[in-house]
């Protein structure tokens, strides 16, 4: 009986622990986002999206900076995209049980948990220096394909793993082969996950700044690029210059920008989110 | 003399379709399958019935080698489909997997159109000619008793349609291939008595043009549709005769135990 109401008053303390949990970190984000809202909101209009930067504050604008953000995010994507699908897929069908797989699994969670600067200390060494690409936004998209590499991979494989056994087995039992029952089967049902999970990738990708800055991205670029090998400055970066500028103007420039950023990540997730529940209520 | 010594061959592999000879399966250490001999003969139903983990599923699923990519499967033995050994080196498993088709326990559509469900199997054999593959998803249909339920939603995903239909439709699926064996792992028992009983009929329909092999936990299925039944136990063959025999007069007491339902 005793043990019972003990029971009973640890789960109500737990459960009060948690929703204080849960909503700390709710709050928290609501207050960030509603000051950056009352600092930023008045100055985003379309003139600030079009404008190039400017050292006036008022005349300046992020149009350098989403282009190359636009850029980054459609070449990163073209990048990780296939090695991260095709890795995946030798992971999950080919390479299941062999110790090479083993290890190679070890090492991709240990790349997702490697600290962004030191993929931007790669990127400046192999993509900027050796290969000689310079502080464009291809070298940007390599590095950053690298970072979300491992979250496409785990994600893909997920999602892979998620088809059942049963599609898998009609398949081979009507004379599939291995290539056929993975291109014809398990990518079209898996699509929706894998594309979640790239999405995901994707706006962590668009909020990084540390390896950008470390291979050499711009702060000040006066152009939006306009070929893969042009130098390029992106949203976070332009932020980061901004709020570090002693005008009172720049900072409502940062948050109007900051705005602009969250935006693109939350109608990322948001997709990311349609196609997942879509795509489960598609496979039941 | 020889002569007819071979003549006297050729007649045994027309009646049996398939024969295991001494077929034991490992699965790492553990003998799932214990040294069976069988034959298995051709456009009859043979049925499988025993308790669950007498190794009859896994015993058929030797015929198309499914087992194959389960870990630690191992087999001994030969299993032979018309006289071919189906364990050799050479033989390509995608080519006999055409030959010896099989319908699941669970009616496993792709979730894809039922177009693109019965005509998969062509497809991926490369047959682009699309109004071949028209002519052979109709009649693959109008073989189970599906065209008329379906001709007008022929585009429509698999996933809409009863449970009994999908279990005719990856039935569909399995003919248009053109196998000569079909097994089927109990592909009743997800479905509810109508669907069951049409499938059973069409399983009677079927066996003019195909050997089929069928594993049951139902007894009164294997009794009305099966020309012969093998009754498995411990991964053992412990008697395999003519299904009215069988199931009126087993020689085995185990046998009489298990359809009797003593045990199992």
């Amino acid at each position: 009986m005793n043990n019972i109401r003990k029971n009973r008053i640890k789960d109500q303390v737990f459960k009060f622990w948690g929703i204080a949990c849960t909503f700390l970190g709710l709050i928290l984000l609501m207050i960030f986002i509603g000051s950056i809202i009352v600092d930023g909101v008045q100055r985003i209009d379309w003139s600030f999206i079009t404008s190039l930067p400017s050292r006036k504050a008022e005349r300046a604008g992020i149009y350098t900076a989403l282009m190359g953000s636009v850029w980054i995010l459609i070449f990163t994507t073209i990048i990780a995209l296939p090695l991260g699908i095709a890795a995946a897929i030798y992971l999950e069908e080919y390479a299941k049980e062999s110790k090479l797989a083993s290890l190679l699994e070890v090492n991709i969670s240990n790349l997702a948990g490697v600290p962004s600067i030191i993929y931007g200390l790669l990127g400046l060494e192999v993509f900027v220096r050796i290969m000689e690409m310079g502080a464009s936004v291809l070298a940007g998209s390599f590095t950053l394909a690298l970072l979300i590499l491992p979250i496409v991979i785990v994600s893909t494989r997920e999602s892979i793993k998620a088809v059942p056994k049963s599609i898998r087995d009609a398949s081979f039992a009507l004379g599939a082969s291995k290539w056929q029952t993975v291109s014809q089967q398990l990518l079209p049902a898996s699509f929706g996950g894998i594309l979640t999970g790239i999405i995901l990738a994707l706006s962590r990708a668009v909020g990084e700044t540390a390896p950008l800055i470390v291979i050499g991205a711009l702060a000040y670029v006066p152009f939006a690029p306009e070929s893969p090998m042009d130098e390029f400055s992106v949203l976070p970066i332009q932020i980061f210059n901004w709020i570090s500028r002693p005008q009172h103007g720049f900072e409502t420039n940062a948050a109007a920008a900051i705005i602009v950023l969250l935006l693109i990540t939350f109608i990322m997730n948001g997709i990311a989110v349609y196609f997942r529940n879509r795509w489960q209520s598609k496979l039941k | 003399m020889k002569e007819n010594k071979d003549t006297i061959d050729k007649s045994l592999k027309r009646k049996h379709k398939l024969q295991t000879k001494d077929v034991k399966v490992f699965y790492d250490d553990f003998m799932a399958i214990k040294g069976i001999d069988m034959n298995i003969r051709a456009n009859k139903i043979t049925a499988f019935i025993g308790p669950s983990g007498c190794g009859k599923s896994t015993f058929l699923r030797l015929f198309n080698r499914m087992n194959d990519y389960i870990d630690g499967f191992r087999m001994e033995g030969e299993i032979l489909i018309d006289g071919e050994n189906i364990y050799k080196k050479k033989v390509n498993v995608e080519q006999l997997r055409k030959q010896v088709g099989m319908v699941f326990q669970k009616p496993n559509p792709f979730p894809k159109s039922i177009y693109e469900n019965v005509a998969y199997g062509l497809k991926i054999q490369g047959i682009k000619d699309k109004s071949y593959l028209k002519d052979k998803v109709e009649d693959s249909l109008k073989q189970v008793g599906l065209w008329n339920e379906v001709k007008e939603d022929i585009n429509k995903s698999a996933l809409a349609l009863s449970g009994g239909q999908q279990q005719r439709l990856c039935i569909a699926r399995t003919l248009a291939v053109e196998p000569s064996i079909i097994l089927m792992d109990e592909p009743t028992s997800a479905l509810d008595p109508i669907s069951t009983a049409k499938i059973e009929e069409l399983i009677y329909e079927l066996k003019e043009k195909y050997t089929i092999v069928i594993v049951t936990h139902n007894m009164q299925q294997a009794g009305r549709i099966s020309d012969y039944t093998a009754f498995f136990y411990m991964g053992e063959l412990i008697e395999y005769d003519k299904s009215k025999k069988l199931f009126t007069n087993p020689e085995k007491k185990q046998t009489e135990n298990y359809i009797t339902g003593r045990f199992g």
